[in-house]
């Protein structure tokens, strides 16, 4: 139990660190997160966003930035060899999922906190919805952070990794788009924030996230054999 | 070794069909509020039970093959699932005829169950590209299997979260159809889910069969140093 504990601690650490020092995938997510928020805004041309268009235009967003750090998040393990280091090591496996899916969390709060803002400052007149618009943010990059684990590990080992992920993780995550958009819609209506099936809402990411966290604990061992 | 008994069960199939479809035609009550279209429900209905349990039913035999390792199971969910997939294009094709002649669109976003079975579709369609996208025969078969379960897993959560999108008042005209049926109505609906049920397997069957079949050729082939005649299937399981 505490080797695979310091085990985890030691690839999140590995994998932080790095993310640090190569600034690989986050300033890549948030400036393409910006970009796509500037889009939006001549894409539908409106200045202001509320209730289903504003939700609409966050959440696209961000699961589309999302998979840009998605699609990285392996990488390292395939070229370096980290995939045979962690085989030979004597930990289990699921530790390298639990790793992963904790960076991908933290990558997602990372480019959640420079986003949001920046949309709030673009597009909403009433900020009152934030603050719970945070929990729904967090359900939901944890279901978008089991399944995208699961998703890129296996991504990575195939001929058309970039093309994969987007592919099967779309249809995948649409159940967590649901539910999310149809919380947060409420919450940046025009006139301050609604609470209308907000907690239906966060039963059922809370649902996919146990779900999928579970499938992907219980099936991760057999992508890592070889 | 998979064509044992597949002589009668396709002269099942046949006769079932034959006796659905004649029921449909002729014994099944016409709908007084829709009238002759409504008998598109006996065959869009069934299909989608079947493909939708077709799906799980290919999660089920994943499972079989991440536990005990046997490739074969991977060549049933293969199957399984690629049968299903092809339900699916009925399904869709039938409902598509049926919303435009009941509601006067070929879609329609507020039907949950409709948009349900699409999204399900989708994630299925992307099995094949997946497959194909996996050189190492053995890393295939493992990687489709996590794939089967992991969709398997996420088609009673989507038909959760699409029925819950849709604002509570909005009436359910099919969704609940089956529990006003009168009982001549159902009596040829669950003949027909019977028959579809039956073509689904035969059609597995089948195709298992021809699987086996090509890849004992190909054995024999290469027993006797023949070259291969083009090239084979690059996502298809071979079945022993």
């Amino acid at each position: 139990m505490t080797s695979s504990r310091a085990a985890f601690a030691a690839i999140l650490a590995k994998d932080l660190r790095s993310e640090l020092r190569t600034l690989q995938s986050l300033p890549a997510m948030a400036l393409f997160a910006v970009t796509t928020f500037v889009i939006f805004r001549f894409g539908l041309d409106r200045t202001q966003l509320s209730g289903s268009l504003a939700a609409g235009v966050l959440w696209a967003t961000l699961l589309f930035a999302a998979v840009l750090g998605i699609n990285r998040l392996f990488v390292a393990e395939r070229e370096e060899g980290g995939f045979d280091a962690i085989r030979l090591a004597p930990i289990d496996r699921s530790t390298l999922f639990a790793a992963k899916a904790t960076a991908l969390v933290i990558y997602l709060l990372a480019l959640e906190l420079v986003a949001v803002p920046i949309f709030a400052l673009f597009f909403l007149q009433n900020l009152g919805g934030l603050l719970p618009l945070a929990l729904i943010l967090l359900l939901a990059d944890l279901g978008l952070a089991v399944t995208g684990t699961l998703i890129s590990s296996m991504a990575v080992n195939s001929r058309a990794r970039d093309l994969l992920v987007p592919l099967v993780l779309l249809p995948l995550v649409v159940p967590l788009m649901i539910a999310a958009t149809g919380a947060t819609e409420p919450l940046l209506a025009l006139g301050g924030p609604g609470y209308e099936r907000f907690g239906t809402w966060l039963m059922v990411l809370g649902l996919y996230d146990l779900i999928f966290g579970l499938v992907g604990y219980a099936v991760f061992d057999f992508l890592l054999e070889d | 070794m998979y064509g044992k008994g597949l002589r009668p069960l396709s002269i099942a199939t046949v006769a079932m069909l034959a006796v659905s479809l004649s029921l449909i035609f002729f014994y099944a009550p016409l709908d007084a509020d829709q009238g002759f279209i409504q008998k598109i429900f006996y065959l869009h209905v069934p299909l989608a039970i079947v493909a939708l349990i077709g799906f799980v039913v290919g999660g089920v035999f994943a499972i079989a093959h991440l536990r005990t390792n046997n490739r074969k199971w991977d060549a049933y969910s293969y199957v399984a699932i690629h049968m299903s997939v092809i339900f699916g294009v009925a399904v869709l094709i039938t409902g598509a005829i049926w919303a435009k002649a009941s509601w006067g669109h070929w879609w329609v976003w507020d039907e949950p169950t409709l948009v349900s079975f699409l999204i399900v579709f989708l994630m299925y369609a992307t099995y094949y590209p997946f497959r194909y996208a996996i050189e190492d025969p053995e890393r295939q078969a493992r990687y489709a299997s996590v794939f089967a379960i992991t969709a398997g897993a996420f088609v009673p959560l989507n038909f959760m979260a699409v029925r819950m999108a849709q604002s509570l008042v909005h009436p359910r005209t099919f969704a609940t159809a089956n529990g006003g049926l009168p009982g001549e109505m159902m009596f040829v609906f669950l003949c027909s889910l019977v028959t579809m049920a039956l073509l689904w397997v035969t059609l597995v069957k089948f195709e298992l069969t021809a699987k086996s079949a090509s890849g004992q050729v190909k054995r024999l082939r290469r027993a006797l140093d023949a070259p291969a005649p083009g090239a084979s299937s690059r996502i298809a399981p071979e079945v022993s």
